[in-house]
């Protein structure tokens, strides 16, 4: 067959990158050609100001280099502006007269620097702000003369001046308005703002309208003129008041513009063959400036142009970062606030720090915060969740909390980190190794990040240093994603919720069927997207979906723990962590009859042989005669228990007998991730039931159960659920609760991260307030257990996996 | 010129799964994809010398089960961004028996 024409008119951030997305969903489906007007291949334009300030040079801002264009087979014409649409033919005109004809075109030719309507704007020496050649003007004027003047005291303005003073000019800021960034900033925080850049030279002057640009009798601009009389010399004037999206081309060509290609929420104009992405588009009414939205047009357009046809763009909520080394300023979404909204202030005027919260009703719509910016992607992320804070309201002000989060010093204010240092402790990652790879890769995402320099890949407690280091790097351009649209992974663009329902609602009983259901890019998943897949089987359909092995972690297919040199670890159940002389004998012999290394008590109270000869597995179990301890596995662990009333003078309840039930009870129990739980026999809490996905604290009226607490990676204290009087209800409590949270996890979410996603009112609204649903929650999950058995036991053993062949 | 050694025949590897064999040139991981293509692989991944035979398999890659890199099966190479490569062998399917060489 012969493959469909894609032009694509415009070469810049927003196209290149909706070229990427749609190979990576169709490689083969069209021709494509690209037209540029500049002479370079796609670079990064948010890079220009570290470039201006000469920080980096032009080559360590490119993105697709010539190469990239001939290895995806794209004709690149560069240097070569198109000037005419023939709708009618379906072929772009460029200036020299060279034509391509398209079945679908993409328009993604930007925006220009608004230029003052003044006298004097066409004199040498005045320019916008724009592209590679405005810059190479600057930092040439920067070289030959002294008075600078930047028009406009926005993010770009600010950028330009800060990168000039830096060139060693005399820099004034010109600004209309009455403080600085206004449409980012508020009036206090642009007053800091503006007090840090004077300290670094700047000058300013607000409330100054341009009435007209002089000239030295040369051609060139000798000083501005302001409404008011005034005068002050400019040997450079940089115009930085706005930008205009690049409309005359699709004007002319008769398609529907207002301030903005218009698009549909499929990137589609008002002719059906033509595509427009970036900062030429007006979509719903806006136009944006910034990269990050350009990046989620690019994937949707991507998504309709490779014919997949499910994706739609709904805007976006933006966020700025200024690029100025130094200056701490982050703002996202409605910060100035409104009759709906209230506000949440913290102001430090000494300590140089002020930050504001905007709420509207309990979700947090807004931000802005000046000197201490760490928890910038945190509140971003809430405020594109649209979570309800109400929960949190009382302490949101101050930030995530870091403490005790492993693995990185304690640091959680990247600003302040040298490049030396480590952020990353499981991956050794340090700063600067950070910062190079987002500067030269041209990395964008919390997930680009960790695939080139795997910090923050393993244990995720460094995610938030990683964010900061990311956000102030590439500034406005980073945008956390909504957590509830981010696909399960790669192979795929649903997302783990999507998937969910599909598998519930449709009755998906196999992985390939859920794939083809689906629509999966790949032919067999990845290693992420096919244990997640097993389990929701497994979890929605408990009798009727078939276990599959190979789409399960070494460690679950083998049933013991892999270790670092490919031996296995043994740890043989001991119910609430009772056992027996005999017990004890067996794995005794056992460990000395298949020479074991170590044997260690394990922090849940069991023992755990190490070392253990992958083949040796299957014999080692029948030796023990004793079933899996599922230590190895995203299931129920162990319950921790302490002596409980039974020997302990103070024990108020039997919490070992508790521990043993829940136990016995909850064997077998698939889940997102492993699941502890403990049980105390009186508030001295012995067992630890504080840092348990469920924890159980026997007081003398009953039992109190606690929730989502965690002693891992981010140590957080269990939240208080419930307090119930009987066995029995403790064990309904605490199976409704963990069937709750088997239904609606993300798979490999700890109860401590499904807790904080959904809240906890929600766990009480379904678990304790609701009995009927109590109720079928634990029905749900006795029926899922039925007739689960040992996977040690001999029938469940498959030979194959444990012996290896030989030549 | 090749020596072919017959290992098993391709329903002892499952689908999307693994074997080891055991050679005098240390372990040798077996590869079944879901195509029933065969490939071989020294069982050592690149990074930190993981068993490659106890990762996920999908398409040609198989996911080292020690820090996730994923190992191409054809030519041993690791997926970028990662960078490194383990040996591998050639291997071959005639009526369903499994032939390794270990040139």
């Amino acid at each position: 067959m012969k493959k469909m024409k894609l032009v694509m008119v415009g070469n810049g951030m927003a196209g290149v990158r909706t070229l990427e997305e749609l190979l990576k969903l169709a490689p083969d489906l069209y021709d494509i050609t690209v037209f540029g007007a500049e002479p370079y291949p796609n670079y990064n334009r948010i890079m220009l100001s570290p470039v201006l300030a000469g920080e980096q040079g032009i080559q360590d801002i490119i993105l697709n280099d010539i190469d990239w264009y001939k290895q995806n087979n794209i004709t690149l014409h560069l240097n070569k502006k198109i000037v005419r649409i023939a709708r009618k033919n379906k072929v772009v005109v460029a200036e020299d007269g060279t034509e391509a004809k398209y079945d679908r075109l993409l328009l993604a030719t930007g925006s220009s620097s608004f230029i003052l309507p003044v006298p004097g704007k066409e004199l040498a020496g005045v320019v916008g702000y724009r592209d590679i050649q405005d810059t190479n003007a600057m930092i040439a004027a920067a070289e030959k003369y002294k008075h600078a003047v930047v028009i406009g005291g926005g993010l770009l303005g600010l950028e330009a001046a800060n990168g000039l003073a830096l060139r060693g000019m005399d820099v004034t800021v010109v600004h209309l308005m009455s403080w600085l960034m206004e449409r980012q900033l508020d009036d206090n925080s642009a007053q800091m703002l503006q007090s840090a850049l004077q300290a670094k030279g700047l000058k300013f002057l607000l409330e100054q309208q341009t009435q007209e640009l002089i000239g030295d009798g040369h051609g060139r601009v000798k000083s501005i003129r302001f409404k008011d009389g005034s005068e002050i010399p400019a040997d450079l004037v940089v115009m930085a008041v706005g930008i205009r999206p690049n409309v005359a081309l699709a004007e002319e060509a008769g398609i529907y513009c207002n301030r903005g290609i218009v698009v549909s929420d499929t990137m589609q104009t008002y002719d059906p063959s033509i595509y427009a992405v970036g900062e030429c588009v007006s979509h719903r009414g806006t136009a944006y400036g910034l990269v990050a939205p350009l990046f989620d047009m690019a994937k949707v357009c991507a998504n309709h142009l490779a014919r997949m046809g499910i994706a739609y763009y709904q805007g976006s909520v933006t966020s700025t970062k200024l690029k100025v080394t130094g200056v701490d300023l982050f703002s996202a979404g409605n910060f100035t606030g409104g009759n709906e909204t209230n506000q949440i202030v913290m102001h430090d005027v000494t300590g140089g720090k002020y930050k504001k919260l905007v709420l509207n009703n309990n979700t947090l719509v807004g931000a802005v915060m000046y000197g201490d910016t760490k928890d910038s992607s945190w509140y971003f992320q809430m405020i594109r969740d649209g979570k309800n804070v109400a929960e949190i309201r009382d302490q949101l002000i101050f930030g995530q909390s870091h403490l005790g989060n492993a693995g990185s010093q304690g640091q959680n204010l990247a600003a302040t980190m040298t490049n030396a240092m480590e952020v990353c402790g499981c991956n050794g990652v340090c700063k600067g190794t950070i910062v190079k790879a987002i500067k030269e890769k041209g990395l964008f995402t919390l997930e680009d990040v960790r695939k080139h320099t795997k910090a923050s890949a393993s244990c995720g407690s460094c995610t938030g240093l990683v964010e900061q280091i990311l956000a102030s790097t590439v500034g406005g351009a980073y945008a956390p994603q909504a957590t509830t649209v981010k696909p399960l992974c790669d192979c795929t663009s649903h997302s783990h919720e999507e998937v969910r329902k599909a598998i519930r609602e449709e009755k998906l009983i196999s992985i390939p069927q859920t794939m083809t259901f689906l629509n999966w890019n790949t032919t067999n998943g990845c290693a992420k997207c096919r244990p997640a897949l097993n389990y929701y089987l497994l979890c929605a359909w408990p009798h009727e979906a078939k276990d599959d092995p190979q789409s399960r972690f070494i460690n679950e297919r083998a049933n013991a723990n892999i270790q670092k040199d490919g031996t296995f670890s043994v740890v043989p159940r001991m119910y609430g962590g009772i056992t027996t002389p005999q017990q004890l004998r067996r794995i005794a012999d056992v460990a000395e009859k298949y020479n074991v290394p170590t044997v260690k008590v394990t922090g849940g109270q069991r023992i755990d042989l190490l070392g253990v000869k992958k083949a040796d597995l299957p014999k080692i179990w029948a030796d023990l005669d004793m079933p899996s301890g599922y230590a190895y596995a995203k299931a129920l662990r162990t319950v921790k228990t302490c002596v409980g009333s039974e020997w302990c003078r103070f024990g108020v309840q039997d919490s070992t007998q508790m521990g043993i039930d829940i136990e016995r009870a909850f064997d077998h129990m698939w889940m997102p991730h492993k699941f502890k739980v403990a049980v105390s026999g009186c508030p001295r809490n012995c067992a630890e039931s504080g840092i348990k996905d469920v924890g159980i604290i026997g007081v003398e009226s009953g039992w109190e159960i606690y929730v989502a607490g965690n002693g891992g990676i981010k140590t957080v204290v269990a939240q208080f659920l419930v307090k119930v009087k009987t066995r029995d209800e403790v064990m309904e409590y605490t199976g409704a609760f963990a069937q709750l949270y088997r239904e609606e996890a993300h798979y490999l979410d700890r109860t401590v991260h499904y807790v904080e996603r959904v809240g906890l009112d929600h766990v009480k609204k379904h678990v304790v307030e609701n009995a009927a649903n109590r109720k079928a929650l634990y029905a749900r999950l006795l029926d899922a257990l039925q007739g689960a058995t040992n996977p040690w036991s001999k029938e469940n053993i498959n030979a194959r996996e444990f012996e290896s062949l030989t030549i | 010129m090749n020596t072919w050694h017959e290992v098993t025949t391709l329903e002892e590897i499952p689908p999307l799964g693994a074997r080891v064999v055991t050679t005098k040139q240390g372990d040798i991981a077996l590869f079944r994809t879901a195509e029933d293509e065969v490939f071989a692989l020294l069982d050592r991944c690149p990074h930190k010398g993981g068993h490659l035979s106890q990762g996920i398999v999908f398409g040609k890659k198989v996911t080292c089960p020690l820090h996730s890199w994923n190992i191409c099966l054809d030519d041993g190479n690791a997926v970028a961004p990662d960078v490194g490569c383990t040996r591998s062998y050639p291997v071959k399917v005639e009526n369903n028996v499994v032939y390794l060489s270990l040139a």
